[in-house]
C-alpha cells in the first residue's frame, strides 16, 4: 500500500491535443479518491497514466515513493478493474483471479489460499469453476474486483466499473465497493462520470473538466462550497439553477434577477459580496433550496413567485419546472403541495445556501 | 412442427385474417422446402454419381446396359485395389505431409503477423495489412510461369518441397485477414488487464489471444487445409514424376491412362480423396462459415 | 483491515523487485518486435508474390530462347493471333456469365435458407455446401465422366426421355456452357453462404417497420434487403470475378481448351503455351494480360478494404 503523487502531469496526443493539462494531485495511503467529470475531461487518461497504459508526456507520477514514469504496468504493482470487466473469457473464475499470481510464479498453495480468501470476501466461492460467460453482470464485476484483490497491490484503479450495470445493481455494487475498501483499505483511484457514485464512495472527490482539476475536496465540501461554476453545476442532482443577476443596494444588499425580483442577501454574507456590486453575476441556487412556502420562515429566506411549467412527482418529493425571464429553473417541493401547469406557486428561496458566481472568471465568490 | 401443421386445418380459426396469414407462411415454407430439395438433388448429382461409379466393376461400366445411375453388383473392389496400390498410397502420403506442413507454416506466419498488425503496430503496418490483402488479387495462374523459373533455380522442380514453399502463398493472405479480424474483435481491455496482471507480449499472445480467438484459428486452419489439399495448378506444373504427385494431380494425370478409362477406379480415388475435407467440414463447418462471413458482414 | 492484512503476510510482491526498463525504449523495442513478427509474412509476399510479378513482366519481354530482349513483341504477337483473341473473349464471357449466375443462384438459395431458418438449417446448409467442399479438380473429373461422349449418364437420361444426345464437350457453345455450368455448380454455395450471413444481419425490426408502413414482399426486397446487402453483394461479386477470371482447374480437366481452343481461358492457355510447349516468355505474356482486368477489379476492392481498415482503427 502506498501513496500516489501526480506532479504537473501532461498528456498530449498528436496534433497538440492536450487531454490532461498539467495536473497536481496528492493521494495519501489508504485514501479512496474519485476522479469525476464529463466524458473527455481527462479523468480516464489520468487513471491510465497511473496504470502505465498511457505514456506520460510531461510531469511525474510517483507510487509509493518511486517515480514510475518509465515503469511498465506489470512492474508498478497496481491492479485495475475495467468498465467491461475484461475477464479472460476462456478461463474459469478461479483462473481469472489466479492469472496474475501464476505469471508472477507464486507457489500453487499460496495462489489457492489467496483466491479462496478473496472469493470468500466477495461472496463468489460457488462461482470459481464457472466461465465468465455464465455469470451475471454483477458477478462479473465481483470477479474483476477479486482479480484485483488477490494481487494485493499497492494501488487499486477502477475505470468506471459500474457503468455497464443496471441502475439497481449499480447501487448495490457501489455499497460492495465501499465495504471492500473498508475491509482492504488499499489506496484507490476510482474514475466515474456519475457524481452520485463519486459523492457516495469518495474520501475525496477530484472534479475534472477539460483536462484540468476544477476542485478537490470531501464530498460535503464540494456540495456546500463549490469553487467554480462547473463544480457547482456538476455536483448535485437535479443540477443547481443558474440565474443571471445583479447586486443592488436598495436598503440593504439585494440580488436582483432579470425579471426584477429582488431578494435580500443574508447579513453574514454582505461583506463578502459587497465588492461585486454592479457587476454581471450569476446566482446559483440548488432546487432543494427553492421550496414551497411556510407560515414561519427562518431568517434569510426570501420569496418569489413561479409560474409552473411542468410538474414531475418523484414520490418522496416533487420537481417543479418554471422559468425566470426565459431561464429554466427547477425547484424541489413537498409532494403534498398541489400545483399544476400554469398555476402561480409562491416559492421560498433559502438565501443562506446561495452561491454567487462572477461571470468574468466563472468562480464562486 | 409437423403436428401443428396437420391439426391446423381442423381447428376452428379465431379470426379469418390470422388463419390466412398462417396459411401463407406455411405455403411459403413448403415452397422453400421443395425448391431447396430440387437444388440439393442437382448439387449432389456429381458426388452421387461419383460414389455409384466407384462401386461398379469395369465390366459393368463398359457393358452400357441399362440405367447408369444405379449399381447392379456393388463392389468395394475399386477401393481395395487403391488401398493396395503403392502409387495411390504415395499420392495420399504426399498430400498429407504437404498439407500438414502448409497448414503449420501458414498459421504460424498468419498468427504472428495478425497479432503484430492488430495490436502492436509499427510504421507502415497499415500499408502492410492492405498489401497483404491485395496479394490475394494476384492469383496463382498469373504467377505460375515466373515461379516455374524460380523453382528451377532453387532446384525444387519435381519436388513436393516446391509445394511446401508455394502453398503458403495461397493460404497466408486470407488466413492473416481472418486472424486480424478475430484479434481486432478482442477488447483492448483484455490485453491491458493482462499487461497489468504481469503478462509479457508473448504471454498475451499464447495465453490470451490464441485461446480466445480459437474459432478464428480453426476457420483459418480449415482454409489453409482446403487450399493445400485441393490445389491443382502448382503440382501439375511443377511435379512431373508419379512418385512426387499429390492426390489431385495423381488421380487426374496418372490414373487416366490413354484410352483405358478405369472409371470405377478413378471415381473411387476421387471419393477417397474428397473424404478428408468432407469429414472436416461436417464437424467444423460452423467455424469456417463464421470466419468467412465475419469480416464481410461487418463492413 | 484484518482480512486484508492476512493476505499480505509473508508474500512481498514479486513485482517490485523486477528490473524496470524505460517506457520509451520499451515502445521502440515493441515496434521492432512488431516488425519482426511480420517479417515472415513480408518475406513471403516479397519473394513469392511481388518479385515473381515483376519477373513475369521481364520474362514476357524475352524471345523464345530467353536470350534476347524483344520488348512488347510477345504481347503484340499474341494480340494479333485470332486464337488468342478468342481466349480474351472466352475469359470475359466465362467470368461474367458464371459470376452473374452464381450470384443469382446464391441469392435465391440464401433466401430459401432464410425462409426455413432454424429448421434443420445446418443439415440443409451442409448438403448445399458439398460442391464447394470437394476439391475442384476431383469434382470436375466427375463432371467429365458425366459428360463423357459415349458413356454420358446425362445423355442416357435424355434418351430415356426421348431426347437426342447432346455433345456436351464436343461443340463450341455447348462446351462453353458446360464449363460455365460446372463453375456455377462449384461457386454458388459460396455466394449462398455470404448472402445468408448478410440476410441474417438485417435487423428484423426493419422488416416489421416496413410491414407496418405497408410494404409488400417485393417492396421489402427492393427497399430493404437489397440496399442492406449492397456492400456484401459488391464484395462477393468482385472477389468471385477475380477468382473466376483466373480459373484453371475446370477448363484444364474438362476440355483442355477444346474444341478448337474455343474454351481456353488465360490460365489454361498460358499453361499450354508456357509449360507444355515450353515457350516461357509467351506463356508469361498470356497470363499478364489478366493483369489490367484484375487491377481494375483490385482498385474497387482496395477502396472497400481501405474503408474497412478505417472502421477497424
Amino acid at each position: 500500500m502506498a501513496n500516489v503523487s501526480i506532479r504537473k502531469v501532461v498528456k498530449a496526443y498528436e496534433g497538440d491535443v492536450q487531454a490532461v493539462k498539467g495536473i497536481d494531485l496528492e493521494i495519501v495511503d489508504h485514501e479512496f479518491v474519485v476522479l469525476v467529470g464529463p466524458s473527455g475531461c481527462g479523468k480516464s487518461t489520468t487513471l491510465r497514466m497511473i496504470a502505465g497504459l498511457e505514456e506520460i508526456t510531461a510531469g511525474e507520477i510517483w507510487i509509493g515513493g518511486d517515480v514510475v514514469n518509465d515503469v511498465p504496468p506489470r512492474d508498478r504493482d497496481i491492479a485495475m478493474v475495467f468498465q467491461n470487466y475484461a475477464l479472460y473469457p476462456h478461463m474459469s473464475v478461479f483462473d481469472n483471479m489466479a492469472f496474475g499470481l501464476k505469471l508472477r510464479k507464486f507457489p500453487k498453495e499460496e495462489i489457492k489460499r489467496r483466491v479462496d480468501e478473496a472469493a470468500k470476501m466477495l461472496d463468489i466461492q460457488m462461482l470459481l469453476d464457472r466461465k465468465p460467460k455464465a455469470l451475471s453482470g454483477g458477478q462479473r464485476q465481483r470477479v474483476a474486483m477479486g482479480r484485483a484483490v488477490v494481487r494485493n497491490p499497492k494501488v487499486f484503479l477502477f475505470d468506471e466499473p459500474l457503468s455497464n450495470l443496471d441502475a439497481k445493481l449499480r447501487v448495490q455494487m457501489r455499497t460492495e465497493i465501499k465495504k471492500l475498501h473498508q475491509l482492504v483499505p488499499t489506496t484507490t483511484v476510482y474514475v466515474t462520470h456519475d457524481q452520485i457514485e463519486a459523492m457516495t464512495l469518495a474520501d475525496r472527490v477530484v472534479v475534472m473538466n477539460h483536462g484540468v482539476i476544477e476542485q478537490v475536496g470531501a464530498p460535503q465540501e464540494l456540495y456546500h462550497n463549490p469553487a467554480t461554476r462547473f463544480v457547482a453545476g456538476f455536483i448535485g442532482s437535479p443540477a443547481m439553477n443558474f440565474l443571471p443577476c445583479q447586486l443592488v443596494d436598495d436598503g440593504g444588499l439585494k440580488v436582483q434577477l432579470a425579471d426584477g425580483t429582488k431578494m435580500a442577501v443574508p447579513p453574514q454574507r454582505v461583506d463578502r459580496y459587497g465588492p461585486f456590486k454592479g457587476k454581471k453575476m450569476t446566482l446559483g441556487i440548488r432546487p432543494e433550496h427553492m421550496t414551497e412556502t411556510h407560515d414561519s420562515e427562518k431568517p434569510g429566506v426570501q420569496r418569489m413567485n413561479a409560474k409552473v411549467d411542468v410538474v414531475e412527482p418523484m414520490g418522496m418529493e416533487t420537481l417543479v419546472h418554471h422559468f425566470v425571464d426565459g431561464v429554466a429553473v427547477c425547484s424541489r417541493i413537498d409532494p403534498n403541495v398541489h400545483t399544476g401547469p400554469g398555476e402561480i406557486l409562491p416559492l421560498a428561496v433559502d438565501m443562506n445556501n446561495m452561491h454567487l458566481i462572477e461571470d468574468a472568471s466563472n468562480r464562486v465568490v | 412442427m409437423s403436428g401443428a401443421s396437420a391439426t391446423a386445418g381442423n381447428m376452428p380459426r379465431p379470426k379469418a385474417k390470422v388463419g390466412s396469414m398462417e396459411r401463407q407462411q406455411r405455403i411459403a415454407l413448403w415452397v422453400s422446402y421443395i425448391m431447396l430439395s430440387i437444388f440439393v438433388v442437382i448439387f449432389l448429382i456429381p458426388p452421387f454419381y461419383m460414389i455409384i461409379t466407384s462401386l461398379k466393376t469395369s465390366v459393368e461400366i463398359s457393358a452400357q446396359a441399362g440405367n447408369p445411375w444405379i449399381v447392379k453388383d456393388p463392389t468395394l473392389a475399386n477401393y481395395w485395389e487403391l488401398l493396395t496400390n503403392a502409387a495411390f498410397r504415395r499420392y495420399f502420403i504426399n498430400s498429407v505431409w504437404v498439407t500438414m506442413l502448409t497448414v503449420t507454416i501458414s498459421m504460424t506466419i498468419a498468427i504472428l503477423a495478425a497479432f503484430s498488425l492488430s495490436r502492436m503496430g509499427f510504421k507502415g503496418s497499415q500499408v502492410l495489412s492492405t498489401g497483404v490483402f491485395l496479394t490475394y488479387l494476384v492469383p496463382p495462374s498469373l504467377l505460375f510461369i515466373p515461379l516455374f523459373q524460380i523453382m528451377g533455380w532453387l532446384g525444387l522442380i519435381n519436388s513436393t518441397w516446391a509445394l511446401v514453399v508455394l502453398f503458403p502463398t495461397l493460404a497466408v493472405p486470407f488466413c492473416t485477414w481472418i486472424m486480424i479480424g478475430y484479434f481486432s474483435s478482442i477488447p483492448r481491455e483484455l490485453d491491458e488487464a493482462a499487461l497489468i496482471d504481469g503478462a509479457s507480449y508473448p504471454q498475451i499472445l499464447l495465453r490470451i489471444f490464441i485461446p480466445v480467438a480459437l474459432p478464428g484459428i480453426i476457420a483459418a486452419t480449415i482454409f489453409a487445409f482446403t487450399v493445400s489439399w485441393g490445389a491443382f495448378l502448382y503440382p501439375l506444373a511443377y511435379l512431373y514424376s508419379a512418385d512426387q504427385a499429390t492426390l489431385t494431380v495423381g488421380i487426374v494425370r496418372e490414373l487416366i491412362k490413354g484410352d483405358v478409362f478405369a472409371w470405377g477406379l478413378i471415381m473411387a480415388a476421387c471419393a477417397m480423396a474428397a473424404a478428408p475435407p468432407i469429414i472436416i467440414y461436417t464437424f467444423l463447418m460452423d467455424y469456417y462459415i463464421a470466419g468467412l462471413t465475419a469480416g464481410a458482414t461487418k463492413g | 483491515m484484518a482480512d486484508g492484512s492476512t493476505m499480505v503476510v509473508g508474500a512481498p510482491s514479486a513485482a517490485s523487485t523486477r528490473p524496470t526498463g524505460s517506457m520509451k525504449m520499451l515502445a521502440r523495442r515493441r515496434s521492432m518486435a512488431a516488425l519482426a513478427l511480420c517479417a515472415p509474412l513480408i518475406l513471403l509476399i516479397v519473394c513469392l508474390k511481388v518479385y515473381p510479378t515483376f519477373y513475369a513482366v521481364y520474362l514476357a519481354m524475352l524471345d523464345r530462347r530467353m536470350n534476347n530482349f524483344v520488348g512488347l513483341d510477345n504481347f503484340a504477337f499474341m494480340l494479333s493471333r485470332p486464337s488468342f483473341q478468342l481466349v480474351i473473349f472466352q475469359s470475359v464471357f466465362f467470368a461474367v456469365t458464371a459470376v452473374i449466375l452464381k450470384a443469382f443462384f446464391g441469392f435465391v438459395l440464401a433466401h430459401l435458407m432464410h425462409n426455413i431458418r432454424g429448421r434443420n438449417e445446418r443439415v440443409w446448409r451442409g448438403l448445399l455446401l458439398v460442391p464447394w467442399v470437394i476439391p475442384l479438380a476431383l469434382s470436375t473429373l466427375t463432371w467429365w465422366w458425366l459428360f463423357d461422349p459415349s458413356y454420358s449418364a446425362f445423355n442416357w437420361t435424355l434418351n430415356a426421355l426421348g431426347i437426342e444426345d447432346i455433345a456436351f464437350l464436343g461443340s463450341t457453345w455447348s462446351a462453353r456452357f458446360s464449363v460455365i455450368a460446372v463453375n456455377v455448380w462449384y461457386g454458388a454455395p459460396f455466394f449462398m453462404i455470404m448472402y445468408l450471413a448478410a440476410l441474417k444481419s438485417v435487423p428484423d425490426q426493419l422488416y416489421e417497420a416496413a410491414a407496418i408502413d405497408g410494404a409488400n414482399a417485393w417492396q421489402k426486397l427492393v427497399f430493404i434487403t437489397l440496399p442492406m446487402m449492397r456492400n456484401i453483394i459488391l464484395i462477393t461479386v468482385l472477389y468471385s470475378l477475380i477468382v473466376t477470371f483466373a480459373d484453371f482447374d475446370i477448363v484444364r480437366i474438362l476440355t483442355n481448351g477444346g474444341p478448337q481452343d474455343s474454351t481456353h481461358l488465360f490460365a489454361t492457355y498460358a499453361f499450354t503455351v508456357g509449360i507444355q510447349s515450353g515457350n516461357i516468355p509467351r506463356g508469361a505474356a498470356v497470363s499478364l494480360f489478366m493483369f489490367p482486368i484484375l487491377a481494375t477489379l483490385a482498385f474497387f476492392v482496395l477502396r472497400d478494404v481501405m474503408k474497412r481498415n478505417k472502421e477497424l482503427s
